[in-house]
């Protein structure tokens, strides 16, 4: 990364974590989209949609490698850092005094986990 | 610039909740704030309502049906209803983001038009999916 400077001497320098964020906020989305499209099209062209065809969507293997539950918890992973940054951002622009921020920010990440160990723990029962 | 002295527009600063029942935002605002609204109400479904309809629909044939049970109430298909339309809306609204992001119609006619595009999609998919829903067709 080139180095900015701002006048003759300061030298701009920073965590890059905005940076992450966004690459983050855009990759998950991507991945979450494309795995939305796939649900979309294979509920469409299976032949008859019901318990067993659902279930395999999120169950099935290629040899003895759990492919549908990997992809499905990358799937969840995605949803959860997504959420995370968004409503951070929300929390951010909206909550200003840092004790009711960190709060709503504290109880943002024990819902998003709690939602990931609840998924987790159902998909891979599975 | 001339004529702005002589007419002076009205201000918006420090928008209290009274101001923003009069301030019309334009349509890529409106998607913009819907964006906001519709991940906030996804957030909030997770746990409470997307997670547990996922677990009866997967764990066995008699979840499923009951899970099933559950969607045939009118309440509940409300709520889903409504996060379907967070679902469109934010799916829509993000792809427009990441079109953006590439460059793609950020000059103000088209990212104004894309707006209200992708806000209208997203009304249109919850038409067409909530007659499914509430078995019209």
């Amino acid at each position: 990364m080139t180095q900015e400077r701002i006048g003759r001497k300061r030298l701009v320098v920073g965590a890059h974590y905005g940076t992450r964020d966004f690459i983050v906020q855009r990759s998950t989305a991507v991945l979450m989209a494309v795995y939305t499209l796939a649900l979309v099209l294979y509920a469409i062209f299976v032949p008859s949609l019901d318990f067993e065809s659902w279930r395999a969507f999120f169950s099935f293997t290629v040899g003895t490698l759990p492919v549908g539950q990997l992809l499905a918890t990358l799937a969840f992973l995605s949803v959860a850092w997504h959420a995370w940054i968004g409503v951070r951002d929300i929390w951010m622009d909206y909550a200003h005094p840092d004790g009711l921020r960190l709060v709503l920010q504290v109880l943002t990440i024990l819902w998003l986990v709690a939602a990931v160990v609840f998924f987790a723990k159902i998909l891979w029962s599975l | 610039m001339s004529d702005s002295a002589t007419k002076p527009r009205p201000q918006f600063r420090n928008l209290g909740l009274t101001d923003l029942m009069f301030y019309k935002l334009p349509p890529a605002g409106k998607a913009s704030i819907l964006h906001r609204v519709s991940g906030a109400l996804l957030f909030l479904a997770l746990p409470l309502v997307l997670v547990p309809l996922f677990a009866q629909s997967v764990q066995s044939p008699e979840t499923f049906a009951t899970m099933k049970e559950w969607v045939s109430n009118p309440a509940c298909k409300i709520v889903l209803l409504v996060l379907m339309w967070g679902y469109f809306h934010h799916f829509c609204a993000g792809i427009r983001y990441l079109t953006l992001d590439l460059h793609i119609g950020n000059d103000r006619a088209s990212s104004q038009r894309s707006g209200a595009l992708v806000t209208g999609v997203a009304l249109a998919l919850t038409v067409v999916f909530g007659l499914k829903l509430f078995g019209a067709w």
